[in-house]
């Protein structure tokens, strides 16, 4: 049972450390702002498909890993990724049945939100950055999403024993 | 059926608490933002989290170091004997310019031994390599391979061959983030080298620009000039170069003129850099050999 439980687990977090890698990839100068928040998107997904095994308080772990890979203020991506997993798991039901336009514009509106709590935290902190660093992750997170949810739809049904 | 019945239970005994627990989740990541920002309680969790997340950073930063690696054993017998005459016409070069130095050294410690002044400090310098991860999304920075473990600390200078880089912000055990000159928050008591006038540099956020916002209309600045750490401000030893001036404008109806220039530092372009550790010397040797 319990090991029925990790075998299924296993995938879902060698998703979420490849997100976590994927965040801490080196990237040139230029494209660095429109890196996509792929931990956002990762927990998106799964809080979404597993609202009972990903939610708030695996957000929050991730989270605080994801303050200390990146050198942020301890806490600021914990707390915006707390938001998201609320968003996520509360509204899983509606989010599955949505097609895919639907909820690539829903994904759009959480990365936004996501973004906004970082710059409040930025902005309280006295953090100054330009304004692509906010805007260039929603974008390019909302383009890649419907490839995503094929690639984590592969994983969920491959996991499935 | 057994784990379909389990997950039913979760769901009964989990969801209704959903809000709450966002509310007890979000409100320790509040505190402990209001913790990091304001107090360094937290350095010990902070290190204790980094040295897990260090192999993520090694694997990061696998690929890129293997290419390089393969690049240099790789590289041509020809290639090599290129690059090795040329580093020794360099190093001929470098070693004439360090015997007039030592003379001058000499004659700088004699001078103060004179004037009674005991501002001598003598930097002790390492190399660095730069692991190819990028950090925070918000700042001018870069992660290096040199923790605590080597003596790293933090507020430490940076410096690569052609002068100054940034500062060491945050130590782990193994490696440490340190933020570039470049980035729009950091600011570094500077002077300019032709006449010691002290000013400010600031960052702009690009990699090619500082900004000097605190030189009057009618300072003493021109195009060319050279900026040199002043000291001041106790992180960085005096003496390094940041950067070139290289454009005064004066606007006569406003108290600052608008001057900028060009880190001598080639901050988006470095594999390697040089941390400094500053040691106050008691005994200054007379005559350095």
């Amino acid at each position: 049972m319990t090991q029925d439980r990790a075998s299924r687990r296993l995938p879902v977090v060698a998703c979420i450390i490849a997100a976590l890698m994927l965040a801490i990839a080196p990237m040139p100068d230029w494209a660095s702002p429109f890196r996509p928040d792929w931990v956002a998107l990762t927990l998106i997904y799964w809080a979404m498909i597993l609202p009972r095994t990903y939610s708030v308080g695996t957000a929050w772990i991730v989270g605080i890993l994801l303050d200390v890979a990146q050198g942020s203020l301890l806490g600021q991506h914990a707390v915006a990724l707390c938001f998201v997993a609320y968003i996520a798991v509360k509204f899983h039901l509606q989010f599955r049945v949505f097609p895919v336009s639907q909820m690539t514009a829903t994904v759009f509106a959480i990365l936004a939100f996501y973004q906004f709590i970082l710059f409040w935290v930025n902005g309280v902190a006295g953090v100054n950055a330009p304004a692509v660093a906010y805007w260039g992750p929603v974008i390019t997170g909302t383009l890649i999403w419907p490839l995503l949810t094929l690639f984590f739809g592969s994983v969920r049904y491959r996991a499935r024993p | 059926m057994l784990t379909a019945r389990t997950e039913n239970q979760h769901r009964s005994q989990k969801t209704p608490a959903l809000g709450l627990r966002l509310l007890l989740f979000a409100g320790l990541s509040i505190l402990i933002l209001v913790i990091d920002h304001r107090e360094n309680y937290l350095d010990a969790v902070h290190r204790a989290i980094d040295v897990t997340i260090h192999p993520l950073r090694v694997i990061v930063d696998a690929p890129v170091a293997m290419w390089h690696w393969l690049g240099e054993t790789s590289a041509g017998r020809n290639e090599l004997r290129l690059e090795n005459s040329r580093l020794k016409a360099e190093r001929l070069l470098t070693h004439a310019r360090l015997q007039r130095y030592s003379a001058l050294e000499a004659e700088n410690t004699r001078l103060r031994a004179m004037l009674e002044a005991r501002t001598r400090v003598r930097d002790e310098v390492r190399v660095a390599g730069i692991m190819s991860v990028s950090a925070n999304p918000f700042r001018h920075d870069l992660v290096i391979d040199k923790g605590l473990n080597d003596g790293v600390y933090d507020g430490q200078a940076m410096i690569d061959a052609d002068g100054v880089v940034g500062q060491v912000i945050e130590t782990g055990l193994f490696s440490a983030q340190a933020v570039l000159i470049s980035d729009p928050d950091h600011a570094l008591p500077v002077e300019i080298n032709r006449n010691g006038l002290r000013t400010i540099a600031v960052g702009t956020g690009e990699f090619d620009r500082l900004d000097l916002p605190f030189l009057p209309n009618n300072a003493d600045v021109r195009q060319g000039d050279l900026l040199v750490t002043s000291g001041l401000g106790g992180a960085f030893p005096a003496g390094y170069p940041v950067a070139i001036i290289d454009n005064v404008t004066r606007i006569p109806q406003e108290p600052f003129a608008a001057v900028s220039a060009k880190p001598a530092a080639k901050l988006n372009q470095v594999r390697e850099i040089m941390l400094i550790w500053s040691i106050a010397d008691e005994d200054v040797p007379e005559t350095p050999e």
